[in-house]
This record gives structure tokens, sequence and C-alpha cells, in this order.
């Protein structure tokens, strides 16, 4: 049973737009998918103690630089998320070799991170001549609706499948890391740094190796967002609110458990388009204010988040935080 | 014929016109170098409230921008809707959110002390959002501000605001007395005596709960100060924390988090930066400088500023 479901649960969700195509609901599946994607990344740090407030930078670049390149160079996003991606981790390297190296774990690491969602967030905005500035940027949409190669594309349905490639692509990677040897390398690392520096585990190159995954993945969910929306602003990509909304939502989802990120966007983005519809535009803020009340919830009696705590049930296991 | 600063007159000659200039370059730069200064005042007052929580609680409230916040709004209200004297209002509104620093750590810290110091970040990260959006909710998005117009000083071709002025003075008060209770009262010396060591303090028969307590209120009350001189300068609205948070943080690092004249001296360091960096570019660009410098200061002083090198 365990080993059929993530192949049920994948045949279903590609069967779904034949079976059911109203563009609404594509629109919210084709969102959870993406921000599903973007939670993942962050936790496939996060879930080993890296508590990164970064992201929103790195998500940030991945929207910026797509777009740019695109604008003004007439660079195909299919080059420009990839180049977009290596900025990222150029970024993120820059800041957490000497983390690793000097030991800046915890709260300084956060602390340091949310600088660096910071400084992209001011940048973005102060270079308004080429961004726009706090107004937003759009990328230029080319004639005629969709084209495979400017990756715009007219229908939700390729969108969909778009948005569930990198969806289950994010799935597998941290499938895999989480089996593989450096799991066990930053497990140690996250119990005990010195001893498992002392054991032969290099705790350096491990961390660097995790976090540039992560911000790889975490640019490529920007470059993504930028294309389906095709409108980003300062605020809505980058900066510490993001990077908070993405801890938010793998947070309450839980970051132990493979799908804990998804679940986390499905509550966090269900819960925003509930209060909306239901409010209007009069439930401005409602949203957060529940989000902040739900995480402040969560860490204080289930910080393995909802998919672990039941997780944990089922199986009568009681994991570790 | 007198001279503007900076004027150019085509008949006088191409040196004469560069020198004029570059003065006013000159005092352009020594009055943004002075404005940094005053700015420093008031971010040094926000890095102490922080500090202080950190120093002794061990925790980091990434929500203390909101509680000044907050207290901008109540400044707001108590001011301009319920017409109360400025320093009533100050006082009310410092009792406001010290009120909201004992909340805060009764409600999220006090079940978390012993948990992950992560989790207690990302709990007051929850805080943040909450008291973000129920501004939102209960206030607006509106920009509000007292409407009080402040008269701008003018020394030898500077304009300094009055409003940054007594902003500074009132910080650098703000600290003395911080400063003072912490080395003259008996509470004060339990104070710092727990943020030296953690475990042996209960020991020797002082009440920790208690202290965290008055440490919270501290450190509210110094938001709530910061509130009453950030009113007079900055417009009020749901996200201005975010304008000061970041920086707060910052400096409380780059000065070694708990450490409270780092602290002081980041934030003079700082606000130079940003001061004098938003210049010669966009206000924006003098953040980014001061971001950058964080980051690369953090690479050779992972512990902060005036931390020994171990």
């Amino acid at each position: 049973m365990n080993k059929a479901l993530p192949w049920i649960v994948g045949a279903a969700m590609i069967a779904l737009p034949f079976v059911y195509s109203a563009p609404y609901p594509m629109h919210l599946m084709i969102v959870v998918l993406i921000w599903s994607f973007a939670y993942t990344s962050w936790s496939v740090m996060g879930r080993f103690g890296l508590v990164s407030l970064g992201h929103g930078g790195f998500m940030g670049v991945g929207a910026y630089g797509t777009a740019l390149l695109w604008n003004h160079l007439g660079l195909t996003p299919w080059i420009g998320i990839p180049i977009s991606m290596v900025m990222a981790v150029a970024l993120a390297l820059v800041v957490a070799y000497p983390c690793s190296r000097f030991r800046i774990t915890g709260h300084y690491f956060a602390l340091v991170t949310l600088a660096l969602s910071a400084i992209v967030l001011q940048v973005a905005t102060a270079s308004r001549d080429l961004t726009g500035g706090s107004l937003g940027y759009t990328p230029e949409r080319v004639q005629g609706g969709g084209n495979i190669l400017a990756f715009q594309f007219e229908s939700k349905i390729s969108w969909y499948f778009v948005a569930l490639g990198f969806w289950a692509l994010g799935l597998l990677i941290r499938w895999w890391v989480d089996r593989s040897m450096i799991a066990y390398a930053l497990e140690a690392i996250a119990e005990d740094e010195d001893a498992a520096g002392a054991a032969g585990v290099n705790v350096t190159a491990e961390k660097l190796k995790i976090t540039a995954l992560s911000a790889a993945m975490t640019a490529a969910a920007g470059g993504v967002y930028c294309q389906y929306q095709m409108f980003i602003s300062p605020d809505t990509v980058s900066g510490i609110s993001v990077s908070l909304q993405m801890v938010f939502a793998a947070v309450v989802g839980g970051i132990y458990v493979l799908p804990g990120p998804t679940v986390g966007a499905i509550i966090t983005i269900l819960l925003a388009e509930g209060l909306r519809i239901f409010f209007g535009t009069g439930a401005l803020g409602y949203d957060n204010l529940v989000y902040g009340t739900l995480l402040v919830v969560f860490i204080i009696f289930l910080p393995q988040g909802l998919v672990g705590a039941a997780w944990n049930k089922l199986t009568g296991a009681r994991q570790t935080a | 014929m007198p001279r503007r600063l900076g004027e150019y007159r085509p008949d006088a000659t191409r040196s004469e016109n560069a020198l004029n200039v570059a003065r006013m370059f000159d005092i352009y730069l020594l009055e943004a170098a002075i404005n940094g200064i005053l700015l420093g005042g008031v971010l040094a007052l926000l890095a102490l409230g922080l500090n202080l929580v950190f120093g002794v609680i061990d925790v980091v409230w990434i929500c203390y921008a909101e509680l000044i916040m907050m207290g901008m709004y109540g400044m707001f209200y108590l001011v301009s809707v319920y017409h109360f004297p400025f320093v009533a209002a100050a006082l009310i509104s410092i009792g406001l959110v010290a009120i909201l620093g004992i909340l805060l750590h009764l409600i999220v810290i006090a079940p978390l002390l012993n948990a992950a110091p992560i989790n207690q970040l990302l709990a007051t990260g929850g805080v943040l959002a909450f008291l973000q959006a129920l501004a939102t909710v209960v206030f607006g998005i509106d920009f509000r501000n007292l409407g009080i117009r402040m008269p701008v000083i003018e020394i030898a071709d500077m304009f300094i605001s009055y409003a940054r002025l007594l902003a500074f003075g009132t910080a650098l008060a703000g600290m003395v007395a911080v400063y003072l209770f912490l080395t003259k009262t008996y509470t004060g010396t339990a104070i710092r005596a727990i943020a030296q060591d953690r475990q042996i303090m209960p020991l020797m028969g002082v009440d920790s709960r208690r202290i965290y307590l008055v440490t919270s209120a501290i450190g509210g009350g110094l938001a709530g100060l910061a509130s009453c001189l950030l009113v007079l300068q900055y417009d009020v609205h749901p996200f201005i924390g975010l304008t000061f948070g970041p920086i707060t943080f910052m400096i409380c690092v780059l000065g070694g988090l708990g450490n409270m004249i780092g602290g002081f001296v980041a934030a003079f360091l700082f606000a130079e930066i940003i001061s004098v960096g938003g210049l010669y570019l966009d206000l924006e660009w003098g953040y980014v400088f001061a971001f950058v410098f964080f980051i690369v200061v953090m690479f050779f002083r992972p512990r902060g500023l005036l931390a020994r090198n171990s």
C-alpha cells in the first residue's frame, strides 16, 4: 500500500485535467504546485536545522533574473532560468561558505541569511530604472499567446503540467537527498558539529552542497512563478515576508516528512483564497492573522507539523524533531 | 556678490565653478554625516532593547519592529484622534508596548524557553505576521502621521531636522537611564547576572521568571520609547516594521548579539553608511551598502565587532 501510494497519487494528478479543468480551480492547483515546489526547496535544507531566511532572496534572483534576461537580452527562460539558478547558487555560496567556515549557526545563520533577502529586496527596489522598482515588472509577452520557446503558455492545462513537473521533480530531489549519504552527514552535523567533524564528515562541504541545491531549486521556483504570473514585484518574490512565508507553510505542513511542505502550501493558499472569497477585499490581512497564529500554535504544540504528527500517529513511532 | 553653494556661473572661470561645486559636495557630506549620527542614536536605542532581551532571555524577538509599529499607532491615536498632550501620549504608549512585551513573553516565549532556539525565533516570526495583519485589519493600510510639523534648523548651510535632534537626545537619555538601572539597582544587577550565567542564578535566590518578565517589560518599553521618537519622523503603516526590523537585527548581530556596547558602536557605523551612502545614490542603495557591509564583517568577526577572537 505504502509503495503504491505515490504512483496512485501521481496517476490521479496526471489524469485530473482530462476529467476536470475549470479555469479557477486549475489556477489554484498551479499556484499551489509552484509554491509547494518552493517550500519543498526550502525544506531540503531547513529539515537539517539550517533555517535560512534568505530564500526570499533566491526566489527574487530567480524571478528577476529570468525576466530581465528575457526582456533585455531576449534570452529564453529555458536558458534564463538555469542562468538565474547559477546566480542564486553563487549568491548562496558567497554567504554560506563563510557561515559554515566560521560556525555561524542557529540564530546567527537565520539573521545573516535574513540580510541576504533584505539585500535582494532593496536592490530590486532601488534599481528602478531596470526593474520598475516597487511598481513591479512584467516579462514581455510573445505574439499569439502561447510559445514553448518563450516558456509562455496560453492554456491553464499546459501550465498545470509544467507546474506538476517541477513539483514532482522537487519531491524527487528531496526524496533522493533524504536517502543519500548527505542526509546522514547533515543529521550528524545538526546534532553536533564537532562530533560529526571528528567522525570524518566534511562539515563545510556537506553544508555547501545542500545550500547550493536548495538555492538552485528556489531560484527555479522563482523563474517559473514569474513566467506563470507574468508579473513580479519586489514584495511578492523577495524579502523577509517571502522568506517567512516559506518557513510558515513548511512548518505547518511538517518539514521532516516529504509531503509536509506541499500540505502546508495547500492549507495556506486555500486559506488565503477562502478568506478572500468569503470576506471579499475587506479580508485584507485576515489570512496573515490566521497564519501568524497558526505558526505560533504549531511551534509550541506541534513542532513536527500536521503531516508529521499524523505520520507519527499512524506508525506509532516517536520521531525526534 | 554672495554666491549660492554649488551655483554655476557662466562668467566665472572653470576652476572657480568646480571649486564651488566641490564645496557644496562637502557641506552635503557633512550634513549627511551629522544626520547619520542623529539616525545612529535612534538605531542604537532600537538595538538596545533587542540586545537586552537577547542577552537575558536568549531569545531573538523577530517581531521587535512590529512592537514599535504598534507603539507608533498608539501615539497616532492618542495624539491625533484623542488629542492627548504629546508627553502624556508618549508615556501611555511606552506603557502599552511594555505590556505587549510582557504578553509576548508570557504567551509565546515562556512555553518555548526550553525549545530549540530556532523554534523561538520562528514563533516570534509568527507574531510578526500576526501583528502586521492585525494592524492591517484594525488600522487599515493608509499611511498616517501626527501632522506635527517640526522646525528645521539651519546651521551654516546645513539643514538639520529638529525631530531628529530630539530623537537623538531622548535616545541617549533613554540609554543612560537603562545603563543606570542595570548598574545601580538590585533588579538591574540580577538582570546582568542572569545574562552571564543562566543556570547558577536561580540557585543564588534570583527568581528568574520575575527577571524575565521585568526584562521583557523593559525591552517593550524601549520599543515604545523608540516608537514615540520615530512617529515624529515617519508615517505609520502596517508594514513600517519591515523598514526598521532587518536593520535592527543586523546591528545587534554586528555588535554581537547581547553585547550592548557593541550594538551601540554598530548602530552608528550602520547609520553613517546608510546616510552617507544614500547621499551619492538613492537611499535604498545606502541600505544595500549597509547590508553588504554587514555580511562582509560577519566573515571576519562572526561573533560581532567587539568580540574577542577565540
